[in-house]
């Protein structure tokens, strides 16, 4: 699936819920699928620090493509830590570099990604991307 | 005399609103509180009828509005009791005034091995000014431990003071925990050597009467915004034998007497710490701010939100694995807890969505945090406006959180 078609996927599955608690509960689901960091990666130097919660991301090259796992100490900054790797693991570099992301926005959480909220999600989309330009020009 | 809650309530329009298509429960009035309707018309009637930079101009706005801000620090020097007008000087906030004191006190008073005593209760404005002081001038901060209630241990405190402390600053209230500190005896403790103590009333100055010569304090400082008045108005209360001596934090007009390129001598207080154009609609508002809460009486409040502390206390502290962090003797109105392993965020993010604002994190306090080894709470304040029924609300909030997170 391309990066834009997963993108649709998830704006459609989120379309069904028109109550928060609905979408929280599908978040907190969606936290338990992430493929989460291999513990040896957990520490220090894989953490974002937010000032309300903390993501661990990790990335490597499997062939062509990025693959992502991540975690978080928060279960709903989980849930949406999922989505980003559902669309940006397992892309090309230049993929990654090159699309925007709009489902967050679509699907109405925004604010978790704003410079304000500070709980690492905004850092976590800038180091996906920091990793998809550094595997991109080491091609 | 019982507090007539639905009357005060319609004097804050900000109340009366849904939030996601839910009554708005607004229990976040540690970090501001919200504004009666008399605090927002003195301000658009200002900036209206009679806005003017005060104090240099010679013409009729400026003249009646240079008057109504000297009114003004007439109306808080009464408040806190100061002992004379130019005592109380005008910032923009608890922090600016803590960054002024430990920047001119330190100055003047602290030199390389010098001790400065803070608390493990304060917030990080109370903290980081004193910690660049002390690496600016190679002074070593100390700092006054907790028990587990978050308790100041006075006999610690005692411990802590030597011929090297210059100076202690400590929060009245915590914004985090609520403790209400006996600075009255921290006060005494300091002063048998001779040691001045700054208090941070950001925390206390909303909940109860102030004096500030009976607490025989040195500084004292607050916040307009936490006590129901603009934001971006603040106070400094400084004894005059020390803001005479102390010299200017900023500087630019407003404060100097004479300027020369070779020279420049400064203003007299309260000028002397007010440089550039006050914020004097700021300050105006502040005193309707103060008139409002003066008119329902502190001593009301004080016993209106007691009773919203204990019925909140009781009615949480029934939800299974929900922990307070902060059960100090003497508390305000504010709850600190953590509810089982659950993120705060996690928890925040869902009472948000029920209407209820409350405060997740470490509430800019993280070596407290460190000291009860946990990441952050969830904090609820409560003001005289908050009512038992929004308590309500926060207790079916909370199981549901309880029941989604576990």
């Amino acid at each position: 699936m391309t990066l834009n078609e997963q993108q649709d996927e998830i704006i459609e599955e989120f379309s069904v819920f028109d109550d928060w608690m609905d979408k929280y509960n599908y978040l907190i689901e969606l936290s338990k699928d992430l493929s989460v960091i291999d513990p040896k990666y957990k520490t220090q130097e894989y953490l974002i620090e937010g000032c309300q919660s903390k993501v661990w991301l990790f990335a490597e090259m499997d062939g062509d493509v990025v693959k992502f796992s991540a975690d978080s100490d928060a279960i709903i900054t989980k849930g949406i830590a999922a989505l980003l790797v559902r669309v940006l693991s397992g892309q090309k570099p230049a993929d990654i570099l090159n699309n925007e992301l709009y489902f967050i926005d679509k699907i109405g959480l925004q604010q978790n990604l704003s410079p304000t909220r500070s709980n690492g999600l905004l850092a976590m989309v800038k180091q996906m991307k920091l990793y998809a330009m550094a595997y991109n020009a080491s091609r | 005399m019982s507090l007539d809650i639905q009357k005060i309530r319609n004097d804050f329009p900000i109340l009366n609103q849904q939030v996601y298509n839910k009554p708005l429960i607004y229990f976040d009035n540690a970090a501001t509180t919200q504004k009666p309707q008399v605090v927002i018309d003195e301000e658009l009637k200002i900036y209206s009828h009679e806005n003017s930079n005060i104090h240099r101009g010679v013409h009729y706005l400026s003249e009646q509005l240079t008057q109504r801000y000297e009114d003004a620090r007439k109306v808080v020097r009464k408040f806190i009791n100061a002992k004379h007008d130019y005592e109380v000087i005008f910032t923009s906030g608890t922090t600016e005034s803590i960054n002024t004191i430990a920047f001119s006190f330190g100055e003047k008073y602290i030199s390389e091995g010098d001790e400065i005593i803070i608390s493990t209760l304060e917030h990080h404005a109370n903290i980081v000014p004193w910690q660049m002081l002390c690496e600016r001038k190679k002074a070593i901060l100390k700092v006054i431990p907790i028990n587990d209630k978050g308790e100041l241990l006075l006999d610690e405190y005692q411990k802590l003071i030597s011929p090297k402390t210059k100076i202690v600053a400590v929060n009245q209230v915590s914004n985090a925990l609520g403790t209400v500190n006996d600075v009255k005896k921290l006060i005494d403790i300091a002063h048998q050597q001779n040691i001045p103590v700054l208090i941070d009333g950001a925390q206390s100055i909303q909940h109860g009467n102030v004096d500030v010569q009976e607490l025989d304090c040195d500084f004292f400082v607050f916040s307009g915004h936490k006590i129901y008045g603009p934001n971006g108005i603040g106070v400094i209360y400084g004894k005059e034998k020390w803001l005479n001596e102390m010299p200017p934090f900023m500087t630019g007009g407003e404060m100097i007497k004479k300027v020369t390129f070779e020279k420049t001598t400064f203003n007299e207080l309260p000028f002397k710490f007010e440089a550039g154009t006050p914020n004097y609609v700021g300050a105006i508002g502040l005193v309707a701010a103060i008139n409002y809460i003066q008119d329902i009486g502190l001593e009301n409040i004080a016993v209106y939100e007691k009773e919203l502390l204990d019925y909140a206390t009781k009615k949480l502290e029934s939800i299974d694995g929900l922990r307070i962090i902060g059960t100090a003797q003497k508390k305000v109105s504010v709850i600190s807890f953590v509810l089982n392993n659950i993120h705060h965020y996690d928890a925040g993010m869902v009472i948000d969505k029920m209407g209820i604002a409350v405060r997740t994190g470490h509430h800019c306090a993280e070596p407290l945090m460190d000291r009860f080894n946990i990441e952050g709470t969830i904090r609820a304040s409560f003001s005289f406006y908050n009512t038992k029924e929004e308590i309500d609300k926060l207790y079916e909030a909370l199981l549901t959180v309880k029941q989604m997170f576990s």
